[in-house]
């Protein structure tokens, strides 16, 4: 796996990337940088194609033009290729995806045995390490329909973490959230960016946004509308589209 | 009052009071007739064996036709069309003696009436199977693929470990039903001699003329065993319950 001792280089580089569904254009020359350790909050309506962006940073989405580049590794359909990003890359998603057939300590252990290859010793010991991180180490036997919609969300993120990746994206991982359970996976989230983990998360929960992103970006119809550090654009919006955007979300 | 209008003549008919029974011939306290059952019962034997063989095959077979059914690729998919609409569409009596009888001149080799029997029914069997399977692993959701892919399974682990599971218990009731199917399908192999319960049943006909009872005996036979599988996959439906939503 490529380093990046270089802090200069970024671990995830997007030139000019597009992406059509059919007609349909979700990314209109995307072009933007992530270093390690950089916590970037992604926002923006529904359809504005932020979703898709980070899908295609581990390729769940394939994108037709432009250039990906993340860890070191251009993303292509070579499967060699797919593998080692997805080994870098871990996702959260919106509706959690838990494996339901498999208890929590499954779902935590099949990645690290099948793909890291370690024994169920090991798997097991370092899932512990994780569980207890995203505070639920008592949980551990019991199915993902057993739990509730936070607590699921938090096993996910473990199960994320599990793999050990260097980047970890979040997809809308609160929206599918009772308002209750939001706070507990956020705290989870806010402790690993205090940790150092490079995360991109979309999102439109503000004040976490505020509090742990160096840098939010702003997309509207496929396009990166504006970037910056949250404390500017927040109290200084350069474009129409996103002081409109925050007035929306901040006085419904 | 009509629950007796239905069921007195039924009860006249079973009774033989209608004059054309003759239980005799399969009555167990007579020599002669516990000799009948008996040799009527070996028959189940084979027609266990011929049914739990043919459809192991099939569901194997079967999996891997539904697999390529489910690529993004155009060959792919139409490979799984042609298999499923040409095997389909051969009744499997037809199928039957085509393998026993045509087969060995096709290719020299020629199979025991049991091996014909379950390549028969399994090569029958597995065209359903496979759209079984692949419409139980259509029903996983797209987030489950989406799940494994980003911790890096591949294809063969996301099968494996995620999405079978998964469509196995979603396909168990059909599955329980193709086995059913299976083991009254296996009567049709006593045309080329297996003897298995229907074979046994019409070789006693032959001897004793008394068809009606010992077609009886072997609609009986069916049913129980019939029964006993639907008990088992009903079983195994609540076993695996466990964990799916």
């Amino acid at each position: 796996m490529a380093q990046t001792p270089d802090q200069a280089t970024p671990i995830i580089s997007m030139r000019q990337v597009s992406k059509f569904f059919g007609p349909f254009q979700a990314l209109k020359d995307v072009s933007i940088d992530v270093h390690l350790g950089e916590r970037v909050v992604i926002c923006g309506p529904s359809g504005s194609g932020k979703s898709t962006l980070i899908r295609c940073i581990n390729r769940l989405e394939a994108h037709e033009s432009g250039e990906i580049i993340v860890d070191g590794i251009t993303l292509t359909n070579h499967p060699a290729s797919l593998e080692k990003i997805r080994g870098a890359v871990g996702m959260v998603f919106q509706q959690f995806n838990l494996f339901p057939h498999l208890t929590v300590l499954e779902n935590l252990t099949l990645g690290p045995r099948r793909v890291l290859g370690l024994s169920e010793e090991q798997a097991q010991a370092r899932a512990m390490t994780y569980l207890e991180r995203v505070q639920i180490p008592d949980q551990v036997q019991k199915y993902p329909r057993q739990l509730s919609g936070g607590q699921q969300q938090r096993v996910a993120i473990a199960r994320s973490l599990c793999m050990e990746p260097r980047i970890l994206l979040f997809d809308e991982p609160t929206s599918a959230l009772d308002p209750e359970m939001i706070a507990e996976v956020l705290d989870v989230m806010t402790e690993l960016a205090s940790s150092g983990m490079t995360m991109i998360v979309v999102t439109h929960e503000m004040g976490f946004a505020r509090k742990v992103a160096d840098k939010m970006v702003f997309m509207d119809k496929g396009e990166i509308v504006e970037v910056g550090p949250p404390d500017e654009v927040f109290t200084a919006p350069k474009s129409k589209r996103f002081a409109k955007f925050l007035q929306q979300i901040l006085n419904h | 009052m009509k629950r007796i209008a239905i069921f007195a003549p039924l009860f006249l008919l079973l009774s033989g009071c209608s004059g054309n029974w003759g239980w005799y011939v399969v009555d167990p306290t007579t020599t002669n007739g516990w000799n009948n059952l008996r040799f009527m019962m070996t028959g189940a034997y084979y027609t266990i064996l011929l049914s739990v063989t043919a459809i192991t095959i099939s569901v194997i077979v079967g999996l891997l036709v539904a697999l390529p059914g489910l690529s993004e690729k155009r060959g792919w998919r139409a490979l799984n069309r042609g298999y499923v609409e040409v095997v389909r569409a051969v009744p499997i009596l037809v199928l039957i003696l085509w393998v026993y009888y045509g087969l060995p001149t096709l290719t020299g080799i020629t199979l025991s009436v049991f091996w014909a029997g379950v390549l028969a029914l399994a090569l029958s069997d597995s065209a359903f199977q496979a759209e079984i399977f692949r419409a139980g692993i259509q029903s996983i959701d797209k987030g489950q693929y989406e799940a494994a892919q980003s911790i890096s399974l591949n294809y063969r682990d996301t099968m494996r470990y995620v999405i079978l599971p998964q469509a196995i218990r979603r396909i168990l009731p059909a599955l329980g039903n193709q086995l059913v199917y299976m083991l009254k399908m296996s009567s049709l192999v006593s045309v080329i001699g297996m003897q298995e319960l229907t074979r046994k049943a019409n070789e006693l006909v032959v001897v004793e003329y008394r068809p009606l009872e010992i077609y009886t005996i072997l609609v009986l036979e069916y049913l129980v065993l019939i029964l006993i599988v639907s008990a088992g996959v009903r079983h195994l439906e609540r076993r695996m319950a466990g964990g799916d939503t």
